[in-house]
């Protein structure tokens, strides 16, 4: 058993859903992306989500967009993202766009990863129609494969999309890019049930939770809760590195005491 | 492609292939480009510039006359016709030169849809005018100020809104790149191009042109005109890139001279990146040209041998601009100067070649006069 499936028996053994926090790397330095993971596993988030800044992350709002600009102008490199999952104190997935993997070589991409500790990899713009090399190279690594579904997604290829994911799939609460919402819509809901319909694997809702109270909502149908742009955004408000990694981990803390059924 | 936007490009696609076979949908646009785009283009034989052709025989397919000023109505004029079809009621488009902004706009007050155009903050400076063209029809124009605030930027600001709001809203893709089905659907309504030209030409000089020349962006008013000659094999097909400071400089927009294979905007085909494949940022004179992608279909043509790709510097680009301007009496974009600029070099190069006349086709893909402003300053005429 992986440690990512590890983490999900615990919370399932202790009546609560899985909490995942998502950080860049390199954001807004290597270094300090590294203490922020810290900070986010701390105060209590179960697995981390490490990003790799991208020029182009069109599935991203303007907050996610703002961090990959400043990782990148800050000199973040693909080969530097092993580095932060090596250094993440909890189970770790990579999330990337498909042409930074492609061009650093997918198979030397999910090689070093493993070697790095990583968990898997969360591919937001890859179909699975596109995924042969990626679906082997993860295989022979054995590193879980998370394609993103949305509420768009027709039960149809609901069943082919999540046939193809291990350690979790990953349900986008509405259709739209990431980025802090008021309020969950209520498609997340009916496309868990619709995940679940088709696939035993566990489903995170992410895309939009910020609040204990939005974590606690999904909480009560979905087996974890995804959070990114709102732990960006206090670092991006933040004065000194040492606010914000306080500001982090007490949010972290916030979101794990909301995830408890 | 994000997975969310898959039933919206399936739907696309079966909404494009049941047009094809639809005579009506087919009568309705040819009757539109009939009465509203002004088709069939003329020809205009380029006698004057042919001078700096090397002596070749220039004809000049003038999608600069249709009614916005470029080829972008063709596609536009499809795809929204598409849009009803689909029973939805706002279009949302990129735009680097404002071209396909305007023909947007223009087909949305036509047809009666709402319009929103993402055009990167740094091309709503160079192109002022097309912006304001664009408000006048009824568009919202909303600058993009991520990335380096061009093309690129647009289509990824566009592409987050049509994930938001699929439901209601077509994404009118300008060119021949972005996922399946909008390199296919964009040339098919692009392909009269080719179509006309090829009767045109036979009719006019009773053969085939040597060469057909036309400037790539994305590609679209190229594989527009490429399409119809891609089976006559003694026609070679030559298109021109924007090479911007020069290709050796890194500041261009050349894809397929000085660019990697790799995906962008849900396309596998060369796109200007670094060795971490993060996209590098495109420089040309011409926002129209300025992207760091390409249609597939041209990087394909180009793999196989079928077409030519060349670069054209700023310089040499604004040296055809002018040229034609006072030797025909016809202001091009400046995108578009970068064919007549590839047809200066290769009209010079045939010449030498065979000893015989030579004949070439350039697709004159749209006016100047958005331009006006970019060439004053080139050319230091006050304004
Ligand atoms: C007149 C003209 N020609 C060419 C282009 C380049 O686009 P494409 O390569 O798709 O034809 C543009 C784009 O704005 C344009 O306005």
């Amino acid at each position: 058993m992986s440690l990512l499936e590890k983490s999900f028996e615990l919370a399932r053994a202790e009546n609560r859903a899985l909490l995942i926090g998502y950080l860049p790397a390199g954001f807004p330095t290597l270094d300090r992306s590294i203490l922020a993971i810290k900070a986010m596993a701390e105060g209590g988030v179960d697995v981390i989500e490490v990003g790799l800044p991208y020029s182009d992350p069109v599935m991203d709002g303007p907050v996610i967009q703002q961090a990959s600009e400043m990782a990148l102008a800050n000199g973040f490199k693909t080969r530097d993202v092993f580095k932060v999952v090596a250094a993440s104190p909890a189970p770790t997935l990579v999330m990337s766009y498909w042409n930074p993997i492609e061009r650093f070589g997918v198979a030397e991409f999910s090689e070093n990863l493993k070697k790095a500790g990583g968990e898997g990899v969360i591919t937001p713009d890859l179909t699975i129609e596109e995924s042969q090399s990626w679906i082997s190279s993860t295989d022979k690594e054995q590193l879980h494969r998370v394609y993103v579904v949305a509420p768009s997604t027709t039960d149809n290829r609901l069943a082919k999309v999540t046939k193809h994911c291990s350690g979790f799939i990953y349900a986008a609460s509405l259709m739209g890019v990431t980025g802090a919402r008021r309020d969950v819509s209520s498609a997340a809901q009916s496309l868990v049930e619709r995940v679940k319909k088709v696939s035993n694997t566990p489903v995170c809702v992410g895309l939009g939770v910020s609040t204990g109270e939005q974590a606690r909502e999904i909480s009560k149908y979905a087996d974890g809760v995804i959070v990114g742009s709102a732990f960006i955004k206090l670092i991006l408000d933040s004065k000194s590195e040492s606010e914000a990694n306080l500001k982090v981990k007490s949010l972290a803390t916030e979101l794990a005491a909301a995830v408890r059924r | 492609m994000p997975e969310a936007l898959i039933g919206a490009l399936d739907e696309l696609s079966r909404a494009h292939q049941e047009a094809l076979s639809d005579p009506t949908f087919q009568v309705e646009l040819m009757e539109l480009h009939r009465t509203y785009t002004g088709r069939p283009s003329i020809i205009t034989e380029a006698k004057r510039f042919s001078e700096y052709c090397g002596g070749a025989r220039i004809f000049l397919k003038r999608e600069d006359l249709n009614h916005t000023g470029s080829h972008k109505i063709n596609n536009v004029l499809g795809q929204a016709l598409l849009t009803k079809r689909m029973g939805k009621k706002r279009i949302i488009a990129e735009t680097g030169a404002g071209q396909h902004g305007v023909a947007s706009a223009t087909a949305a007050a036509l047809l009666g849809l709402e319009c929103v155009v993402y055009m990167g903050e740094e091309d709503t400076k160079r192109q002022a005018l097309n912006v304001a063209r664009m408000k006048l029809l009824g568009a919202e124009v909303i600058p993009v100020t991520t990335g380096s605030r061009t093309l690129k930027d647009a289509i990824n600001e566009a592409m987050r809104d049509w994930v938001t709001h699929v439901a209601n809203t077509h994404y009118l893709l300008g060119t021949v790149a972005g996922p399946d089905p909008f390199p296919t659907m964009v040339r098919d309504f692009h392909k009269i191009i080719g179509d006309e030209s090829r009767a045109q030409m036979l009719e006019l000089i009773g053969r085939l042109p040597d060469a057909v020349l036309a400037c790539v962006g994305g590609g679209s008013n190229a594989i527009g005109i490429f399409y119809a000659f891609l089976n006559d094999q003694s026609v070679r097909l030559i298109g021109l890139e924007a090479g911007g400071a020069g290709v050796e400089t890194g500041k261009h927009a050349a894809t397929i001279v000085g660019g990697t294979p790799g995906v962008l905007h849900g396309t596998r085909t060369y796109v200007l990146q670094d060795g971490d494949g993060q996209t590098r940022e495109s420089h040309s004179i011409s926002a129209g040209l300025d992207y760091p992608g390409v249609g597939p279909e041209h990087a394909y043509l180009h793999e196989i041998g079928r077409a030519e790709y060349r670069a054209i510097t700023d310089d040499e680009a604004m040296e055809a601009f002018s040229l034609l301007s006072k030797s025909e009496g016809i202001i091009p974009a400046i995108e578009t100067a970068h064919a007549l600029a590839g047809a200066m070099k290769i009209g010079r190069e045939m010449g030498k070649e065979n000893g015989k006349e030579t004949t070439l086709l350039i697709n004159l893909s749209g006016r100047g006069d958005k331009d006006v402003q970019t060439a004053a300053k080139y050319f230091g005429i006050p304004l």
